[in-house]
C-alpha cells in the first residue's frame, strides 16, 4: 500500500514561496523585453514606407525637396547615403585609433595588475567612461576643431575613440586576466621574449574576447549624436575626405527631426541605425560563443 | 685546469647553494647543492609545499616573470651559470613540461609542435619545419595518432595526447634538459602510463628532472632521487640506495609513509 506524503506546513509555505518568486523572475524578465519591441514596432510602423533602396543610394534631400514632395503627396526622394558613408568614414577612424591604444592600455593592466600605475589607470578610464559624450564632444572642439579652423570626420573620430577606449580597455583586460597563467607560462618556457608571448600566445587567445568588445564598443558609439554635432557637424553630400565636414546617421536623424518638412524621414533613418547596432551586437554575442576558448 | 672541465662536462646541471625566497628571508629552498649528470632521470619527491616545484622553475629562470620571488646562489647549465645567460636562451636549453597539459588554444597540433621556433622567431623552412614536427611527435609517440589531423586545434586531443604534445613542443627546440613538473598528475592511469613509458625512452637522448609526489613513479621511473623536505635538499642519492636504505630518518618516514 502507498502511503501518500504529507507535506508539513513549513514545507507548503517554502514551496508557495519559491512558486511566487519564481514567477516573479520571469515576469519582470518579460517586462525587460517589452521596451525594446515597442521602440522596435514604432519605428517599424512609421518607417517602412520610407525604408527602401533608395536609403541607401541616395543623399538626404533638402528642406526644399521634401516640401515639394509633400505638397504633390507623394513620398519624400532621397536616402541617407551620406550619413551612412559618414558613419562608416567617422567609425572606421575612431576604430583605427582607438583599439590599438586600448588594447595595450587593457594589456598593460593585466599584465601589472599590482603596480600603482596600474591601478590610477584604470580608475581614470572607469571616470572616463562617465564624461558625458556632449562634454567630450566641446573638448574635442577645442583641441582639433579650432586649430583645424574647421570641422572634420577626423575630429568626430576622435570624440568616439575617446569614449571608446574605457570599453576596449576593460574587455582586453577582462579577456586577458581570464586566461590561465600556464599558458604565458607555456610561452616563455619555450624561450620566447614577453613581447613575442603577448603578441602570438596571449592576444590570440584572447581574441574572442577583445573582438567581442570592441564590437560592443563600436555599437555603442556608432549612435552618438551630441559630440558629432560640435566636431563632424555634418554634411549634404558624401563625403570622403577626413579633414572635411561630414554627415554621420545620427547626425542626419537630428536634422531630420528638426525640419517639420522632413521629419517623415526621421523613422526610416532610426530604424535603419538601430538594425546596424543590433545587427554588430548579434553578431558580437555569436561571436563570442562561437571562438570562445575552452 | 683540465681537471674543472672535465668535471664540468661530467655534470650537466650544478646547483650551488641555491635559495628561492618568495618573502624576504623566509626560504622556500634553503641552500640545495646537487649535481645531475647527463642522461640521467632524477625525481624530486617530497610533500606538498616543500619546495621542490620551486626548486625545479629556478632551473629555467622561471621565477623571473614574479618580482618578488628572489633566487640566489649558483646554477651551472653545462658549465655555464645561467644567471649570466640571456634568460631566453636558458629556457631554450631547458625545456619544460607543465602540471596539466597546456597546449597553446589557438594553434594547431603542428603549430603547437613548431611553437617554440615561432615564439623564438628562429626560420626554418617548410621541409625543415615538417622534419622537426614529425621527428618531435615521433619521439612521443604521438606521430601515428596525429599525423592525419595536423590541423586540428592542439586542444582537440585528449589529456593524456596533450601532454605528450606538449613534451614534444619542448623537445623540438632540441633542449639539454627536460623540465618536468608533476607530469602525469593531471592524467588519467593509461595517460600516465604511456607518459612513463616515454620518460623511459628519452632518457636515451635527455637529462630528465621530474617532480613527482607519486613515490612508486620515482622509484620506477628515476635512476636518482631527492627527497625535500621545508626547502630543504634532505638526501641526494641513486634511487636504489634511497629506497632500500635511507641515510636520513626523515627520508625513511616519507617512504615508509609515517608522514606525506
Amino acid at each position: 500500500m502507498k502511503k501518500k506524503k504529507r507535506l508539513t506546513s513549513t514545507a507548503k509555505y517554502r514551496l508557495t514561496k519559491s512558486k511566487i518568486f519564481f514567477f516573479a523572475v520571469c515576469t519582470l524578465s518579460a517586462i525587460t523585453m517589452v521596451p525594446l519591441f515597442l521602440i522596435l514596432w514604432e519605428l517599424v510602423k512609421k518607417g517602412y514606407k520610407q525604408f527602401n533602396l533608395n536609403l541607401f543610394t541616395e543623399v538626404a534631400p533638402t528642406s526644399m525637396e521634401a516640401m515639394l514632395a509633400r505638397i504633390s503627396d507623394s513620398p519624400i526622394p532621397g536616402g541617407i547615403l551620406n550619413g551612412i558613408t559618414g558613419t562608416l568614414l567617422i567609425l572606421a577612424i575612431a576604430i583605427i585609433i582607438a583599439i590599438p591604444v586600448g588594447i595595450m592600455v587593457g594589456v598593460y593592466l593585466a599584465e601589472n595588475p599590482k603596480k600603482r600605475m596600474a591601478g590610477f589607470v584604470r580608475s581614470l578610464s572607469d571616470l572616463l567612461q562617465g564624461i558625458p559624450s556632449i562634454v567630450i564632444g566641446v573638448v574635442v572642439y577645442i583641441w582639433i576643431v579650432i586649430p583645424m579652423s574647421g570641422y572634420s570626420a577626423l575630429a568626430g573620430s576622435i570624440a568616439l575613440a575617446i569614449m571608446m577606449l574605457p570599453m576596449i580597455i576593460r574587455s582586453t583586460e577582462e579577456s586577458i586576466k581570464m586566461l590561465p597563467t600556464s599558458l604565458k607560462e607555456a610561452g616563455l618556457a619555450l624561450g620566447g621574449s614577453y613581447t613575442t608571448v603577448v603578441l602570438r600566445v596571449l592576444l590570440p587567445s584572447a581574441f574572442s574576447g577583445l573582438f567581442t568588445g570592441s564590437l560592443l564598443a563600436i555599437s555603442r558609439v556608432m549612435g552618438e549624436t551630441a559630440p558629432l554635432l560640435v566636431t563632424a557637424l555634418g554634411a549634404s553630400t558624401v563625403n570622403w575626405d577626413a579633414t572635411n565636414p561630414t554627415s554621420a546617421i545620427s547626425l542626419l536623424i537630428w536634422e531630420f527631426y528638426n525640419d517639420p518638412n522632413l521629419a517623415n524621414l526621421v523613422w526610416s533613418s532610426s530604424l535603419l541605425l538601430l538594425l546596424f547596432v543590433l545587427g554588430i551586437n548579434l553578431f558580437a554575442k555569436s561571436i563570442a560563443k562561437k571562438w570562445k576558448i575552452q | 685546469m683540465e681537471n674543472t672541465v672535465n668535471l664540468n662536462e661530467q655534470y650537466i646541471l650544478e646547483l650551488k647553494d641555491v635559495s628561492v625566497s618568495y618573502t624576504p628571508g623566509k626560504n622556500a629552498v634553503n641552500m640545495v647543492n646537487a649535481n645531475i649528470r647527463e642522461n640521467t632521470v632524477t625525481a624530486i619527491m617530497g610533500p606538498s609545499g616543500c619546495g621542490k616545484s620551486t626548486l625545479l622553475r629556478a632551473i629555467n629562470r622561471m621565477h623571473e616573470l614574479y618580482p618578488e620571488i628572489e633566487t640566489t646562489g649558483e646554477i651551472l647549465l653545462k658549465g655555464k651559470n645561467i644567471f649570466d645567460m640571456n634568460p631566453m636562451k636558458v629556457r631554450r636549453l631547458a625545456g619544460m613540461v607543465f602540471q596539466r597539459p597546456n597546449p597553446f588554444p589557438t594553434m594547431s597540433i603542428y603549430d603547437n609542435v613548431i611553437a617554440g621556433y615561432k615564439l623564438n622567431n628562429i626560420k626554418l623552412s617548410k621541409t625543415e619545419r615538417d622534419e622537426v614536427v614529425e621527428s618531435s611527435l615521433r619521439s612521443v609517440a604521438l606521430w601515428d595518432e596525429v599525423k592525419d589531423s595536423m590541423n586540428k586545434k592542439g586542444t582537440f586531443l585528449s589529456g593524456g595526447q596533450q601532454q605528450r604534445l606538449c613534451i614534444a613542443r619542448a623537445l623540438a627546440l632540441k633542449p639539454e634538459l627536460l623540465l618536468m613538473d608533476e607530469p602525469t598528475s593531471a592524467l588519467d592511469p593509461i595517460s600516465t602510463n604511456r607518459v612513463e613509458e616515454l620518460i623511459f625512452e628519452l632518457k636515451k637522448e635527455y637529462t630528465i628532472v621530474i617532480v613527482t609526489h607519486n613515490m612508486s613513479q620515482a622509484a620506477r621511473l628515476s635512476d636518482n632521487s631527492m627527497f625535500m623536505y621545508l626547502g630543504e635538499l634532505v638526501e641526494y642519492g641513486t634511487t636504489k640506495q634511497m629506497f632500500t636504505k635511507p641515510k636520513d630518518k626523515r627520508t625513511e618516514d616519507y617512504l615508509t609513509g609515517v608522514f606525506s
